[in-house]
């Protein structure tokens, strides 16, 4: 807690800390809009969400091994990772599309464990990260320092998101798949193919949690264990948010890059972690006594 | 009755190959000591889980409490060790009912799947901690002191413990599944509106089964510390990837909302899991995740409700085939 104090004393470290949080937060947006792309159409939370990006942050990584400059290993994860997506859909998830939500939390549970013990296997367990090799930038007359990397995956991050929006509203298959998010059943009606529109989402997701990843693993590390916690990241978002609200996602996360990065500067970084969960759990109960004074909950 | 002696025979073979297990197979009496611990994670998180509808994933945070108050208890009260043992897990299973009753009715207020991520959040919380936590041995664990007598007996009396509290939890269990109690959180799975609308005081009763369940969990937590020895925050005491999801999965595969289910799932799931750590050392968690999937995808009523429908199969079919002949 004696950070709190050097926080009040030189209260240019505060804005620091929110410059520094919301660079971060839009790539907890980026997974978090993914997430509930895919809750909003398939009524699945995907635990795995967070191995996703563990795995997209691999590709990248190896790729960068192997000489390929990040720039370009960030779509070749994107691609691996929707890839896998229909892989995961065709062997798994359509045979779970119908069913009760526990079904789905419990099965994706099975894939997200599947997903961290293959990975802590074949990788090790290992803290990785990229080299971005980019220098940090001085603002604010040299009072504070923000690491390039940041800006720029707060760039990359915004641009995947503007061309997901610009997929869903303006193509022919992105139609389909806001139609199947408001009627399915409609859909199929009206021809839509409803089983490759859920292909096609649940690939695309995971691609999103590629490009996140490869933004992860250069700005901070990556390790086979870390998805959970992007998973819970992204469920608190879009809870906040509501799902499909674009702007409530990026503000949701944004808040939460500030108020993660404050708590770590604060009580410790060994404490973050159970911050963000202990967040998420005051969130519910926060959300759930608001819903009872309107009684909504009974619908 | 002829249902109530077969019932009371298969209980009584039960518990005398329970009695005379360690003697029959010592080398795996520690594997075993650990079955009575599964059956027990399975039995109480079904009483949340399968007959009241709320399916959490930190019920490992009662456990965890257990652990690490019944360690603390021998480590500071300066008691000899077997009051001290006793005092431990007296007190666990009061820490953990109270943990329960402290938080109860803010979180199962919480419904369906918001609620099993809360819960799921809760363990990942208290794992945090404890392993940030000086007081307890943050992340280098604690160790229990160690046991007075031969090594032999150490395991053979936590065997025994286990297996006491394991067939305490299931028959304590299954008369509150006989009583008005039984039938409140069954309503309250059907439908928890209506339920409410009928008068029932839903949220008491939910919290009154969760205290149930933690009480249980809470005193295992003390034995299980001392068995193995070494008490670590993630995977012994708060292991949420692996007890937290293992006993969700143990009731779902014998049979959510069954009481035997659970028993039966725990018993095949913890053989596979011990084939696996002898068979694929290494991969042996790669094939949980594989089971986990196959489990839920392929086995959504549990062992116990498809056996239940294949022989309802079988009765209907035959009344029918006896009234064609008949006509």
């Amino acid at each position: 807690m004696s950070n709190l104090g050097v926080l009040i004393d030189a209260p240019i470290l505060l804005l620091q800390l929110l410059v520094s949080g919301i660079l971060v937060g839009a790539i907890f947006a980026l997974v978090a809009y993914g997430m509930a792309l895919v809750w909003g159409v398939m009524n699945i939370i995907n635990i795995a969400q967070g191995e996703f990006v563990m795995l997209g942050g691999y590709v990248v990584f190896y790729l960068d091994r192997a000489g390929v400059h990040p720039v370009f290993g960030i779509p070749i994860a994107a691609a691996a990772m929707y890839v896998l997506g229909i892989a995961l859909y065709r062997t798994v998830i359509w045979r779970i599309v119908d069913r009760d939500m526990f079904t789905a939390i419990l099965a994706t549970f099975g894939i997200s464990i599947l997903l961290q013990q293959l990975a802590n296997q074949l990788f090790s367990a290992d803290i990785r990260t990229v080299p971005s090799r980019l220098p940090s930038v001085q603002l604010a007359g040299g009072l504070m320092t923000v690491p390039e990397i940041k800006l720029v995956g707060f760039a990359a991050a915004l641009a995947v998101g503007a061309v997901l929006i610009a997929f869903l509203r303006y193509t022919r298959l992105g139609r389909a798949i806001r139609a199947t998010a408001q009627n399915a059943r409609a859909a199929r009606v009206l021809g839509i193919d409803t089983d490759h529109v859920y292909a096609t989402t649940f690939a695309v997701n995971c691609a999103i949690c590629g490009a996140a990843g490869g933004l992860v693993a250069m700005t901070w590390f990556i390790q086979p264990y870390l998805g959970l916690t992007y998973t819970l990241r992204s469920f608190m978002i879009v809870i906040v948010a509501g799902l499909g609200n674009l702007s409530g996602v990026i503000l949701a996360g944004a808040g939460l890059g500030v108020v993660e990065e404050a708590a770590g500067f604060i009580l410790g970084s060994e404490y973050q972690t159970a911050f963000i969960f202990l967040l998420l759990i005051v969130i519910l109960v926060a959300r759930n006594a608001m819903l009872a004074r309107q009684r909504r909950y009974l619908k | 009755m002829r249902g109530h002696a077969r019932n009371a025979v298969v209980m009584i073979a039960i518990g005398a190959a329970a009695l005379a297990a360690p003697w029959i197979a010592p080398a795996i009496t520690t594997q075993l000591a650990f079955l009575w611990l599964m059956i027990l994670f399975a039995v109480t998180w079904d009483i949340n889980g399968g007959q009241m509808g709320y399916n959490s994933f930190g019920n490992v945070f009662f456990f965890g409490i257990g652990v690490y108050v019944c360690a603390l208890v021998q480590r500071d009260s300066g008691l000899p060790y077997y009051e001290a043992l006793f005092a431990g897990i007296v007190l666990g299973a009061l820490a953990a009912g109270a943990a329960a009753l402290v938080l109860g009715p803010a979180i199962l207020g919480i419904r369906g799947h918001y609620f099993a991520i809360a819960t799921l959040g809760l363990s990942i919380v208290a794992a945090d901690v404890a392993s940030a936590w000086e007081y307890i041995g943050a992340a280098s664990g604690m160790a229990p002191p160690v046991y007075p007598g031969a090594i032999e007996s150490r395991t053979k009396f936590f065997y025994y413990l286990l297996f006491a509290l394991a067939a305490l939890t299931f028959v304590v269990v299954r008369w509150l599944y006989s009583t008005r109690f039984g039938l409140a959180i069954n309503a309250i799975r059907d439908d928890e509106d209506k339920a409410e609308a009928m008068g029932l005081h839903t949220t008491r009763y939910k919290v009154f089964a969760w205290c149930v369940a933690a009480l249980f969990l809470g005193a295992a937590g003390g034995p299980v510390g001392n068995l193995v020895g070494f008490i670590d925050p993630r995977d012994l005491a708060f292991a949420g990837a692996t007890f937290g999801v293992w006993m969700v999965l143990m009731a779902v595969l014998g049979g959510k909302g069954t009481l035997w289910g659970p028993v039966i799932g725990a018993v095949v799931f913890h053989v596979t899991q011990e084939l696996f750590w002898t068979y694929l050392l290494g991969w042996q968690r790669v094939a949980m995740g594989v089971l986990i999937v196959v489990i839920v995808v392929f086995f959504p009523s549990g062992i116990l409700g498809w056996t239940l429908r294949s022989r309802r199969h079988a009765v209907k079919s035959l009344p029918q085939a006896r009234t064609q002949s008949a006509s």
